[in-house]
């Protein structure tokens, strides 16, 4: 790549200013010392114009996918907000088969924050970029004053390429599939639960942000149809089989006793109330797989690493379309629903 | 998980029912003549529903959802009173978090709060009260609700404040005590309840013989239960063998935790700070006489009814509940959720119409997310 050399301009301020949105020399600075640096998109354009050779294949698509992500605090055990603005994209991309190739990044950056928060979380994203194997090629900020935002809010956009003849939808998904996941559940959510601080509850509990492209191309690898895959992202497995359920038509049933999940998560949700179904993950992939096929993707899941703690959980079947139903781990039944609104703490 | 996964273990669960199938059938009670057991706490409720007992208990037992949450049984009233307080100027309302959603009749405190009310979220009373230590310039609110597993922190919070003469604190109390409804319920002439199963964390703190009237003068057995599924299983089994018995008395089966005494400290705490009101409104049961709790005169600087002048004692009160809501019907035990004409149509979680669609502790609620007459249709 061909970079201009340019002076190095560094920013001195401690804290963002409104004059770092104010579409002079403040902002390049700010622009160019914190992000593109670290970032170094191709060319110095506003608009990235990008190549890549999987996209002349003929039946080979396009993918495009955003998402903002406003997370607080901005920074917790296992990452920041840097890191899910990446991997979110990323796995958005990732789990409708694409391989992903391009992101863009845009900050809303409130007044007074600092300099350096920015710097961390602009490592954070070339670090899960790196990892991810994309890049980011373009973006934007804008600074609001003090009270009209929440520290930083990131809005990435991703481009990537489905090659041809792949297939993953959830509407794709049949009776007598098989229903895995990746690792254990509900870490992320917990994680960000117990650093909040509000409830002074220590643990060891860490995100599980990660980017999940590599995951899904080693099961593709040994399992060409999987059927459909999902990022269990906010509202957690509930509501990821919920949508495969209501777009497939069909009727999903788990086992309470084969879902993994930690110690620790067990124990905040018992205390708060919570039910780490609806826990947001950020690494967690939801996978359905034909029945033959199970075995195979599982093993596959299990040689990478953000896969080693895979199981199969349970499987579509015919009876009960749009619904998910799980055996409880007494062997009574339950309905497991979508999410309303958000899950509150109880009061006692 | 430590202490948990023993009291879930599916193999003893499995012994339990099979005794409690037995019993029932030595009762004589069949699907058409069922016994009906009152779980009066929402926690029970909600385990119930969660871990699928309703369908692995014999079709001669019948689980009747008490009043037992507390969200649920806050009248709109008391809501919109909250609510008041809370949209004046310069004042911060701070609730636990499942009871923002509760509708009043102008609106909950979800929607006062996106209409630009200062409401926040907390975990426990001292938060709201370290709030208020740090607003200076603000009035800090605590809307304090539940039975006596919360009451005694709001005490402890109040004593706390006074010692600290935090003038810019109150609490808008709505604390509620759990013998009052039951000795209401069983006074109701449509009463067909043979047995309950008591909440164990109340009784952690008033210990059992509070009870003790259920056995002695309604002749109904109790037994005070622990939350976990082999908690409840074993006690509603030691219900069924005091009526297979003809007994009627009061148990503990959550000995572990629960010492028949309950307490002495938040007794003594809460006999400091509160006095019992004449009367308090619940949703779908009305005014119970001595129900509630109202905070002494000596502590009337951290009453909200008395700083904001609202409440009790202002004057008429306008109470009932929303047109065609049935919520009372269903926690006396008159009907199941699904038999209310607005169960999942007018009133669903998403847009709650009564209070038991609300938390996940309430009868509807848990019934229309977990299973009930949904299960039912898909099996």
């Amino acid at each position: 790549m061909n970079q201009t050399v340019r002076p190095e301009r560094r920013v001195l301020a401690q804290r963002v200013t409104l004059a770092h949105g104010g579409g002079g020399k403040a902002m390049r600075d700010l622009i160019e010392d914190v992000f593109t640096s670290v970032f170094a998109p191709p060319g110095m354009e506003d608009q990235a114009r990008l190549m890549d050779a999987s996209l002349l294949e003929p039946g080979a698509e396009l993918a495009f996918t955003t998402d903002s992500f406003v997370v607080s605090p901005m920074e917790f055990p296992g990452g920041d907000i840097g890191t899910i603005s990446v991997c979110g994209t990323v796995n958005d991309l990732a789990v409708g088969g694409a391989r992903p190739l391009w992101l863009s990044a845009a900050f809303i950056i409130e007044e007074g924050v600092e300099i350096t928060t920015l710097r961390q979380i602009a490592a954070s994203m070339q670090k899960s970029a790196l990892e991810a194997g994309v890049r980011i090629v373009t973006g934007d900020t804008k600074v609001v004053g003090k009270g009209s935002g929440d520290g930083v809010f990131v809005t990435t956009a991703g481009i990537g390429v489905i090659p041809p003849g792949r297939r993953m939808l959830a509407e794709s998904v049949r009776p007598g599939d098989i229903a895995l996941v990746s690792g254990v559940l509900g870490d992320h959510g917990a994680a960000i639960l117990a650093a909040r601080g509000d409830m002074d509850l220590t643990s060891d509990i860490r995100s599980d942000c990660q980017p999940l492209n590599h995951l899904i191309e080693a099961v593709l690898t040994a399992v060409p149809d999987i059927r459909a895959a999902r990022d269990a992202t906010r509202g957690g497995l509930a509501s990821a089989l919920n949508e495969v359920a209501y777009a497939a038509g069909v009727g999903i049933e788990i086992t309470e006793a084969d879902l993994p999940l930690r110690q620790e998560v067990r124990g905040i949700c018992e205390i708060l109330g919570l039910d780490p179904l609806y826990l947001a993950n950020e690494g967690t992939l939801v996978l359905f797989v034909p029945p033959d096929q199970a075995v195979s993707a599982l093993a596959a899941m299990k040689s990478v690493p953000a896969g080693r703690g895979a199981r199969v959980i349970g499987k579509a079947v015919t009876a009960h379309p749009g619904t998910v139903i799980m055996k409880t781990v007494l062997g009574g039944a339950r309905i497991v629903d979508m999410l309303v609104g958000e899950q509150l703490p109880r009061i006692c | 998980m430590n202490y948990t996964d023993e009291f879930r273990d599916p193999v003893a669960a499995r012994g339990v029912l099979a005794a409690i199938e037995r019993v029932v059938d030595e009762i004589g009670a069949t699907k058409d003549k069922p016994l009906h057991i009152m779980e009066i706490c929402g926690g029970h409720t909600h385990a119930i529903f969660r871990y699928g007992l309703d369908k692995l208990t014999p079709p001669g037992l019948e689980f009747i959802h008490g009043p037992g949450c507390p969200v649920c049984v806050l009248p709109m009233s008391r809501i919109d009173e909250c609510v008041d307080i809370a949209e004046r100027p310069n004042v911060i309302m701070t609730t636990f978090g499942d009871a923002m959603r509760v509708p009043g009749r102008r609106k909950s405190m979800m929607q006062a709060k996106a209409d630009g009310a200062d409401i926040r979220m907390v975990y426990s009373q001292l938060d709201a009260l370290e709030l208020a230590r740090r607003n200076p310039g603000k009035e800090v609110v605590f809307f304090g609700l539940g039975f006596e597993t919360t009451t005694p922190s709001t005490a402890l919070t109040i004593l706390q404040a006074h010692a600290d003469r935090q003038s810019n604190f109150s609490i808008f109390c709505n604390h509620i005590t759990v013998p009052p409804p039951i000795k209401a319920l069983l006074d109701d002439p449509y009463m067909v309840l043979d047995g309950f199963v008591g909440p164990g964390h109340v009784s952690m703190v008033i210990g059992i013989r509070p009870y003790d009237f259920i056995a002695r003068d309604y002749k109904k057995p109790i037994v005070v239960a622990g939350f976990e599924p082999l908690d409840l299983l074993q006690s509603v089994l030691m219900v069924l063998e005091q009526i297979r018995d003809g007994r009627a008395e009061v148990e503990n089966q959550y000995a572990r935790v629960v010492p028949d005494e309950g307490n002495p400290v938040s007794i003594a705490a809460c006999n400091e700070v509160y006095q019992p009101r004449p009367s308090f409104e619940w949703r779908g049961l009305g005014e119970i006489d001595a129900s509630g709790l109202r905070i002494r005169d000596k502590y009337a600087a951290f009453d909200a009814e008395v700083k904001f002048e609202i409440g009790y004692g202002t004057g008429p009160r306008f109470t009932g509940e929303q047109d065609g809501c049935r919520c009372g019907d269903v926690m006396t035990g008159r009907i199941k959720p699904h038999a209310c004409p607005q169960f999942g149509k007018g009133c669903t979680p998403e847009m709650p119409l009564g209070a038991l669609m609300v938390s996940s502790e309430g009868a509807c609620a848990a019934y229309y997310q977990y299973g009930g007459l949904r299960l039912e249709a898909v099996e």
